[in-house]
C-alpha cells in the first residue's frame, strides 16, 4: 500500500495540466473530467510498472493520450493526416507587419498578442485535427521535448516534428481569421501585403 | 528574401524548441544577430508561444479532485467496470 500512497503524493500535483490537456483533447468539460479520472485510475493500477526516477509527468501524459485515443477518438473517424494544407512560415507575423499600430510606440504585433482572447486561443487549438492538436498541446502548452512527445504518442520523432510545425502554422492561420472576424484587422489590411513575389 | 532568411524561417520552430544541433543553432543565432527582420519574426514566435501558454490554463473543478481522490483512495475495487484494456 505504501506504493499507492506514494502515487497520490506524486501524481495529484499534475491534475491541473492534465485536465487542461484533456479539455483541449475532448473539447468539453464532462468528457475531460471522465478522461482525467480514467487516467488516474489506470495510472494508479499500473503504478507498480512505473520506474522510479523516470519522468512521471510524461508517463501520466502517455496514459492520458492512450486513453483518449482508445476511448474517445475511436468513436469518430480518424482524421486524415494530409488534411492540413501547408502554409508559410511567419504567417501571423508577416500579416501583422502590414497593419498600423493604433497607438504610438506600440507595434501591431504587441497589440495583437496583448488583446488575444483566451477563448480564441482555445478555440483555435481545439479546431486542429487530432494528431496535430495533441502534438502542439504537448509541445507548446506542456513544454515536452520532441523525444518525449514521440514516446507519449508512440510515433517517430520526425513525425512529431512535422505535426508540431504544421499544427502551429495552421493555428496561426486560425488565429488570424478569428482576429479578422472580430474586426481587429481593418479591411484594408485583410489582404496581405504584396510581398509574396517569386 | 535571402537564402539565409529562408533557411532560418524553415528551421525557426526547431530552433525555438531547442531541437537543433549545436552547430545549426549557432548558425541561426548568428543570422538572427545580423538580420533584424528575422530576429523580429523569431521574437514574435517566442512571445506568441508564451501568450498561448498563458491563455490555456483551466481551473480544475473541485468535483473532479474529489472523484479522483475517491477513485484512487478506494484501492480500485468498485471503480473498475471499464473495459480494463491495459495501457501499454
Amino acid at each position: 500500500m505504501a506504493d499507492q500512497e506514494k502515487f497520490a503524493d506524486l501524481a495529484m500535483a499534475y491534475m491541473a495540466p492534465l485536465y487542461s490537456a484533456a479539455l483541449r483533447m475532448t473539447r468539453n468539460p464532462a468528457d475531460a473530467e471522465d478522461l482525467v479520472q480514467e487516467t488516474y485510475l489506470r495510472a494508479y493500477r499500473g503504478f507498480g510498472g512505473f520506474r522510479e526516477g523516470t519522468n512521471l509527468k510524461a508517463w501520466l501524459y502517455r496514459i492520458l493520450t492512450n486513453t483518449y485515443i482508445n476511448q474517445y477518438r475511436a468513436k469518430k473517424r480518424r482524421p486524415d493526416e494530409s488534411e492540413l494544407d501547408e502554409s508559410e512560415d511567419f504567417y501571423l507575423y508577416n500579416r501583422l507587419g502590414g497593419l498600423e499600430a493604433s497607438a504610438a510606440n506600440r507595434t501591431p504585433e504587441v497589440e495583437f498578442l496583448e488583446s488575444l482572447p483566451e477563448a480564441e486561443v482555445k478555440e483555435a487549438l481545439e479546431a486542429l485535427p487530432d494528431q496535430f492538436r495533441l502534438a502542439v498541446v504537448l509541445a507548446d502548452v506542456e513544454g515536452f521535448s520532441y523525444k518525449e512527445i514521440a514516446e507519449i504518442m508512440d510515433v517517430p520523432v520526425g513525425t512529431v516534428m512535422s505535426r508540431i510545425h504544421r499544427g502551429r502554422r495552421q493555428l496561426q492561420k486560425l488565429l488570424w481569421s478569428f482576429a479578422e472576424g472580430r474586426g481587429l484587422i481593418p479591411d484594408a489590411a485583410a489582404e496581405p501585403a504584396t510581398g509574396s513575389g517569386g | 528574401m535571402a537564402d539565409d532568411c529562408n533557411d532560418v524561417a524553415r528551421q525557426i520552430y526547431s530552433y525555438l524548441d531547442g531541437e537543433l544541433t549545436v552547430w545549426k543553432r549557432r548558425a541561426i543565432a548568428r543570422h538572427l544577430d545580423d538580420c533584424p527582420p528575422c530576429a523580429k519574426g523569431f521574437t514574435f514566435e517566442v512571445e506568441l508561444r508564451q501568450v498561448i501558454v498563458s491563455r490555456c490554463r483551466d481551473e480544475v473543478p473541485e468535483s473532479l479532485r474529489r472523484r479522483v481522490a475517491e477513485a484512487i483512495g478506494d484501492s480500485g475495487g468498485e471503480a473498475a467496470g471499464h473495459g480494463g484494456d491495459e495501457v501499454r
